[in-house]
This record gives C-alpha cells, sequence and structure tokens, in this order.
C-alpha cells in the first residue's frame, strides 16, 4: 500500500511516565500489522515528528490517536486541542488521561507546595531559591515555557474524547484486541462501538478475576505488605489485612497484582457502576472492619496510612471531587 | 462570618428512626433551620459514600447522616456500618480540604422530634461559623456517569 492510502495512526503524550508506550510496543509482532493498516504520522516517542507537521494537517487527516497522560500545563493543554482538531477518533489511552494516574495524586498539593518539593528540599541544591519563570526577558527577545496549571487534569476534562482505554499501562493484550477491532473495523468486518464507550476492560471487579480463596471478611487490624511475615498465597489479600483495591477496580487485567501477591493497586480505574473510586473503597472497607465502638473504629483506622492517596492512587484527578480544594486555583 | 450566608445541608435520614423524627418534629411544632433537606434512606447502612461526595460538588455546605441508636437498627446492625464509613470518609476528605466537621453522624430515634431538631439546629450553626464550601469543580463522573452499557468487552 502506498503511504497516501493507509489512514493515519498518532501516538503522544503528556504528563505520563512513557509506560504506555512500552506497553503498546509489548504487543510484539501485532505492531507490524500496525505498520501495515496505518501510516503512523506522529508518535514523539518512537519517531521525529515536529509540532508543526501536525499543525500543517487537514481537520481530521488522522484517523486514530492514542493520548495518554493528563493535563499538567499549557502545552499539553496546546496538544490536547491541536490532536483534537486532527483526528477522527481521539482515545484517551491509559489511566493518566482517563482519570490522572499517580501525577494527578499532586492535586492534593497547591502549585507552591509542588514547587517547594521539587527545588527547595534538603538534598536540592538551590540557595537562591530560584523557580521557573513561565516568561524571562533576556537580550534576545522572551524565553517562554509552558505555563503549569493550577491542577491536573484527565484528557476529557478539556477535550471531546470518543474511547477510553483505561489501565497503567493499559494490558498489551487488551491493546492488540482493540487494535484487531479496529482493523476489522477499517476493512468492512465490524462496526465502531459507540462513542463514549470503554474499551479493553472487563464488565467486573477485580475480584472476579482474583483467584484467591475468599470467606467472609472480618477485619480487626490493617497491615502493610512490608509490615508482614507471611503472605497466605491462596487466601484474600483484604482478609489478610492487606488494603486491596480489587473491590472497587475494573476487572481487565486478570487480576496480575493480587496473583503475585501485592494488593490491587487499582489502576484499571472504578469498575461500571461506581461513580467515584474512594468512595466505593471507603464503602467496602468500612463494612468489614468488625469494630463496633467508635474508639475501636479509629485505632484500625489508624492503620490506614494515608487512605486518601490509597484510595485515589489513580483515579483523584477524574474522581468526583477531583482534587484538593486549596489546590484548585481557577482552571 | 458574613451574616447573609445560609448555609445548605443536605440531610440523610434512616426511614426507621431520624425520618419519623423529623416528622414528629414537625407534627409537634418543634422548629428547625429550614437550611436542611432531608432525604429518605431505608436505613443509614445504605448511605453510599458517593452520595455524600455528591452532595458537596453540588453545592451543600455540610451533610448531615441520621440513624438510629447503636443496638436499634431495623437491619440489626447496619448503622454501625454508616458509623465505620463516615469515620473512614472523614479521613478522605481531609486532603480535600473539606473541613471534618462538615460531615455529621447523629441517631435519634422516632420519638426523638425535639433532640433531632436541636442537632439541626447546632448543626446548621456550625456550618455558618464553618462558612461555604463553594466546591469549585463539577467533574464529569457527575455530567457523564460511566455506564456499565457502554464498556464494550474484547475476548482476550
Amino acid at each position: 500500500m502506498t503511504t497516501q492510502s493507509r489512514p493515519k495512526f498518532a501516538m503522544y503524550w503528556a504528563a505520563s511516565c512513557g509506560g504506555c508506550e512500552i506497553a503498546v510496543l509489548n504487543i510484539h509482532e501485532k505492531i507490524l500489522e500496525v505498520d501495515k493498516n496505518f501510516d503512523v504520522v506522529f508518535w514523539p516517542v518512537a519517531m521525529d515528528a515536529k509540532y508543526k507537521d501536525v499543525e500543517k494537517m487537514q481537520d481530521g487527516e488522522i484517523l486514530l490517536t492514542l493520548f495518554n497522560g493528563g493535563i499538567r500545563n499549557q502545552e499539553n493543554e496546546h496538544m490536547a486541542h491541536l490532536l483534537r482538531q486532527k483526528s477522527k477518533l481521539l482515545v484517551a489511552f491509559g489511566s493518566c488521561a482517563n482519570e490522572g494516574c499517580i501525577p494527578g495524586l499532586a492535586n492534593f498539593s497547591t502549585q507552591a507546595e509542588i514547587f517547594d518539593t521539587v527545588f527547595s528540599t534538603p538534598t536540592t541544591d538551590n540557595p537562591e531559591g530560584i523557580r521557573p519563570q513561565f516568561s524571562y526577558a533576556v537580550p534576545e527577545g522572551d524565553l517562554k515555557i509552558p505555563v503549569f496549571n493550577p491542577v491536573l487534569r484527565p484528557l476529557d476534562r478539556v477535550v471531546d474524547v470518543d474511547y477510553h482505554i483505561p489501565g497503567c499501562p493499559p494490558e498489551s493484550h487488551q491493546i492488540a484486541a482493540v487494535i484487531d477491532a479496529v482493523i476489522a473495523v477499517l476493512e468492512g468486518k465490524a462496526e465502531l462501538p459507540p462513542k463514549g464507550s470503554y474499551l479493553g476492560v472487563g464488565q467486573s471487579t477485580v475480584c472476579d478475576e482474583c483467584k484467591r480463596a475468599r470467606n467472609v471478611k472480618l477485619i480487626k487490624q490493617f497491615t502493610r505488605i512490608q509490615e508482614m511475615q507471611q503472605i497466605d498465597p491462596a487466601l484474600c489479600l483484604l482478609e489478610q489485612g492487606l488494603v486491596c483495591n480489587g473491590p472497587a477496580t475494573a476487572s481487565g487485567c486478570g487480576a496480575l497484582c493480587p496473583a503475585a501477591g501485592a494488593p490491587c493497586a487499582g489502576c484499571y480505574g472504578a469498575s461500571p457502576g461506581v461513580l467515584d473510586f474512594g468512595a466505593r473503597m471507603v464503602s467496602s472497607l468500612a463494612s468489614v472492619i468488625d469494630e463496633r465502638d467508635p474508639r475501636k473504629i479509629d485505632i484500625v483506622l489508624d492503620d490506614l496510612v494515608d487512605p486518601a492517596g490509597s484510595f485515589y492512587r489513580f483515579s483523584l484527578a477524574g474522581s468526583m471531587l477531583g482534587t484538593g480544594k486549596a489546590s484548585w486555583n481557577g482552571n | 462570618m458574613d451574616a447573609q450566608f445560609e448555609p445548605l445541608i443536605i440531610g440523610f435520614t434512616c426511614n426507621w428512626c431520624s425520618y419519623r423524627a423529623a416528622d414528629m418534629a414537625g407534627t409537634s411544632r418543634v422548629k428547625y433551620p429550614a437550611n436542611i433537606r432531608l432525604v429518605r434512606l431505608m436505613c443509614s447502612g445504605g448511605l453510599d459514600p458517593t452520595f455524600v461526595l455528591k452532595a458537596f460538588t453540588c453545592g451543600a455546605d455540610g451533610v448531615l447522616i441520621t440513624g438510629c441508636h447503636p443496638g436499634e437498627c431495623h437491619y440489626i446492625e447496619q448503622n454501625y456500618k454508616a458509623l465505620r464509613r463516615v469515620r473512614l470518609l472523614t479521613r478522605i476528605l481531609q486532603p480535600m480540604d473539606i473541613e471534618p466537621a462538615r460531615l455529621m453522624l447523629v441517631w435519634a430515634s422516632a420519638a426523638e422530634g425535639v433532640h433531632l431538631a436541636k442537632e439541626i439546629t447546632q448543626f446548621v450553626e456550625e456550618i455558618r461559623a464553618l462558612g461555604p464550601l463553594n466546591w469549585p469543580l463539577r467533574t464529569r463522573v457527575i455530567e457523564k456517569p460511566k455506564q456499565a452499557a457502554q464498556l464494550v468487552e474484547i475476548p482476550a
């Protein structure tokens, strides 16, 4: 096929770690199918292309754009609007684009607190307390770097999104299945799913996929994995007192973490029907605590280190409250 | 605080006790402030913490949850569940800069109309002293909730 006849594919990263790109490459030889069926026009991690190349394109010229990363600064925001304009199908790819993920945890802190942590901790050599200047006048003119937004927002709070593929990163077999589905659509063998669909996730929770034995849950003490002498390899981790986010997390990963003895962190986001991940975890953990006395309940809860951070580890920016109130400053 | 500020309070009340206590307060001509909007639940244990978060993001300045006294739950022990949820939820709200005092749990039996009216009055005054919450953000989950029907499962 010639370059002209193949539909165009783009992938972009905003506030993210790059794991999503690796997950795409982890589909192994299926990447050749991508190359066969698509003309990769823009993918900063994998190839050299400039923003101005995208700006020159016609509106809607790119068929499929996988956008990973949250919207942290003005550059991310500009690219989100630009790629929305140039793409027929814009996919929020990975946890960051869908609900903020780890970068979204910064929404618990104000901009000043974030900058203090980055530029003024005892291990940072910055005696003059220098902070980034978004615009700085030099004899040659004004130097500009992208303005840092007060809070991180998921992609769909900035632009209209066609599909969602959650996960941190999305599992490669799920990505491969989505690519197969898109190719089937290109070949006229299938129809696109309804706009707004969540692709590559299951209909249930991680607990449903987890092979560990579940009994009646009655918890008198929470613990952390590094404090445990031994983990029962066959028993539910929550029953062993570990905070496992499985009850609130959408299935789709095959319960990889609990199978390996690590509690579910919740990277696939809230399961269907759950509006707020943290609220669901509050609900499920409070139900299984085996105490009735308010003081004893508090003693059990004291074992939970940073409950808000644990429950909203991946979903703070996309949650119902979305941010700490003090961090909010108008965007 | 601004003397004009009238807090908006959402109250989740249990069908078997505190909703009837509020009813009793009404029929007994016991007054409590109109700042509270009562929502009847079958049980305080049926309170999904999502309701509380939604109330705060949609403009509530405080949320009051009322249930049967310990040991008197119509569904045996669900009010203990409500107690644990409220105590855990408070710990979630703090890092979000929502003062713990904005969320309160009160026990009131069907006979305690006067007690409930007093608690509501006191809560409204406490929230008035705290000032408006004015939650700044209406996130997509309110506008476009993730629908189970929208999920398309692709077999592995």
